[in-house]
């Protein structure tokens, strides 16, 4: 069992699942908040306690342990992976022919959802401000995308066939059939990395023997908080690390029902002079439901706590970019705005 | 004050008539939760400041008042400056934990030179390359 905490250790650094709810939720070290605790700001004791592991990470997710920084910041991240690191989407759709069912707005909402592989930080944001410009595609903030396609009958049909795919060619458009079109020197450029949508089998629309469609497409840099196409990730979330203690020896039958409380992992039961005896192993695998709670034996013998500073990061990407290239990205943008507001400060005193 | 002129404004200084440079509320634009809280937490870590606080004006307008409060008649620029100098910092520090995990790829600078002309690489640094 882990040595006991200070109460006033305990009120700074966890957050306490109570039975009708949750204590210390607030960050509450800020200098004169403690006596005796000095909680000036310090860089060196920060980087002191700052870690990162990294726990998974393949193409499309990563998780992360971020321990020793506060909420305030790891939500910044958070919110800046949801809304403000920016991608390629298709921004314009220029519809010269569209026979099918599906109306032009519905098609070209279809088509702005689908998530383009293209490394937006090889181009710039196209400028909304001068209307002249506005029409203007340039090579270094558009790409150019071309949706031609047109069904109908399949010559080789057997002639008792009720089956649309034999029937028919080309009535069903994927994201597959969608084409880069190069402008400028991007052919050169991307000759290595070819810009196409990131998952071939997104249908678009399903078409009819005679039905076409005949689209251009302008993809632009954007952020998600302008539209939720631009985000680049499915999810990023965090949560605090769980903290189960148990405060007494639970044994036998409560021990069995302890470990039911919990997700699957959490405790074990372990044998000790011929009695089973509970025992926290990995309390990380915890929901934190507080089933426990309502076990009036059981209440007094745990307490469920947070890491108020171990964030346990979760980071999906859409497929744009990696996971991990994702959260640097995100950490970059913090630092941009820091920046942003710095300059602008030294320029007024400037003046 | 900051920004006025040609250009849309970044960042403003408000001040009640008489007021000391102690007591000051900033109005930064385009921000949202993500700085301003991130911000307060660091500007609350300095021991000079009685009191930090931000609020989002209204839901349709991209702005936020920023206030800050000083003890001892300290201008309430500089827990600014330092606050958020000591932002930029922490993000730095953690980029660098970040960049020497294991898992991680070396990210951004291998994958742009890979196959990135020179002639790009000047063009498009803007975001990427603090």
């Amino acid at each position: 069992m882990a040595a006991p905490m200070s109460n006033v250790e305990e009120i700074r650094s966890r957050v306490i699942l109570g039975e009708f709810g949750v204590k210390n939720v607030h960050t509450t070290d800020f200098p004169g908040n403690y006596p005796g605790f000095d909680d000036t700001w310090d860089m060196k004791r920060f980087q002191k306690n700052f870690r990162i592991d990294v726990v998974h990470l393949d193409e499309n997710s990563m998780e992360f342990d971020m321990v020793g920084i506060d909420a305030a910041i790891a939500n910044a991240f958070r919110r800046i992976l949801l809304s403000e690191v920016p991608t390629m989407a298709i921004e314009k759709v220029f519809i010269y022919n569209n026979t099918s069912i599906v109306q032009d707005e519905v098609l070209a909402h279809r088509l702005g959802l689908i998530p383009i592989k293209a490394d937006p930080r090889l181009f710039e944001f196209k400028n909304t401000g001068d209307e002249s410009a506005e029409e203007e595609a340039s090579e270094i903030d558009t790409i150019q995308l071309q949706l031609k396609i047109k069904c109908s009958r399949n010559p080789r049909a057997s002639k008792d066939s009720s089956d649309p795919r034999e029937l028919y060619l080309n009535h069903m458009v994927y994201s597959k059939h969608i084409e880069w079109v190069p402008i400028g020197n991007q052919a050169d450029v991307f000759a290595d990395s070819c810009i196409r949508p990131v998952h071939d089998d997104i249908l678009i629309a399903q078409l009819r023997p005679g039905q076409e469609l005949d689209i251009t497409m302008h993809c632009v840099k954007g952020i998600g908080k302008d539209h939720a196409k631009f985000s680049p990730v499915a999810t990023a979330s965090y949560r605090l690390l769980p903290e189960i203690t148990l405060l007494e020896p639970v044994e036998g039958e409560k021990a069995e029902r302890l470990k039911r409380c919990f997700s699957r992992g959490v405790i074990d039961l372990e044998e000790v002079r011929g009695r089973k005896v509970a025992k926290v192993v990995n309390s990380r695998l915890d929901t934190c439901s507080r089933e426990v709670l309502r076990h009036n034996d059981l209440k007094n013998c745990v307490k469920l706590g947070r890491v108020r500073d171990h964030f346990i990061f979760t980071v999906e990407s859409t497929g744009i970019m990696l996971p991990d290239v994702l959260v640097t990205e995100a950490i970059k943008v913090l630092m941009a705005k820091c920046q942003t507001f710095l300059n602008e400060m030294n320029s007024v005193d400037m003046e | 004050m900051a920004g006025e002129g040609e250009k849309k404004p970044v960042l403003e200084m408000v001040q009640a008539d008489g007021a000391d440079d102690g007591c000051v509320t900033f109005v930064m634009h385009d921000e949202d939760h993500t700085l301003g809280n991130s911000l307060r937490y660091m500007i609350m870590k300095n021991p000079e400041v009685e009191f930090c606080g931000y609020t989002i004006t209204h839901p349709s307008e991209s702005k936020i008042n920023f206030r800050i409060q000083t003890r001892g008649g300290i201008p309430a620029v500089e827990p600014l400056r330092s606050g958020l100098n000591d932002l930029h910092d922490v993000c730095q520090h953690v980029l660098n934990t970040f960049q020497v995990q294991p898992g991680a790829v070396f990210c951004c600078n291998v994958v742009l030179q890979m196959n990135i002309t020179s002639y790009l690489w000047e063009k498009k640094v803007n975001y990427a390359s603090i």
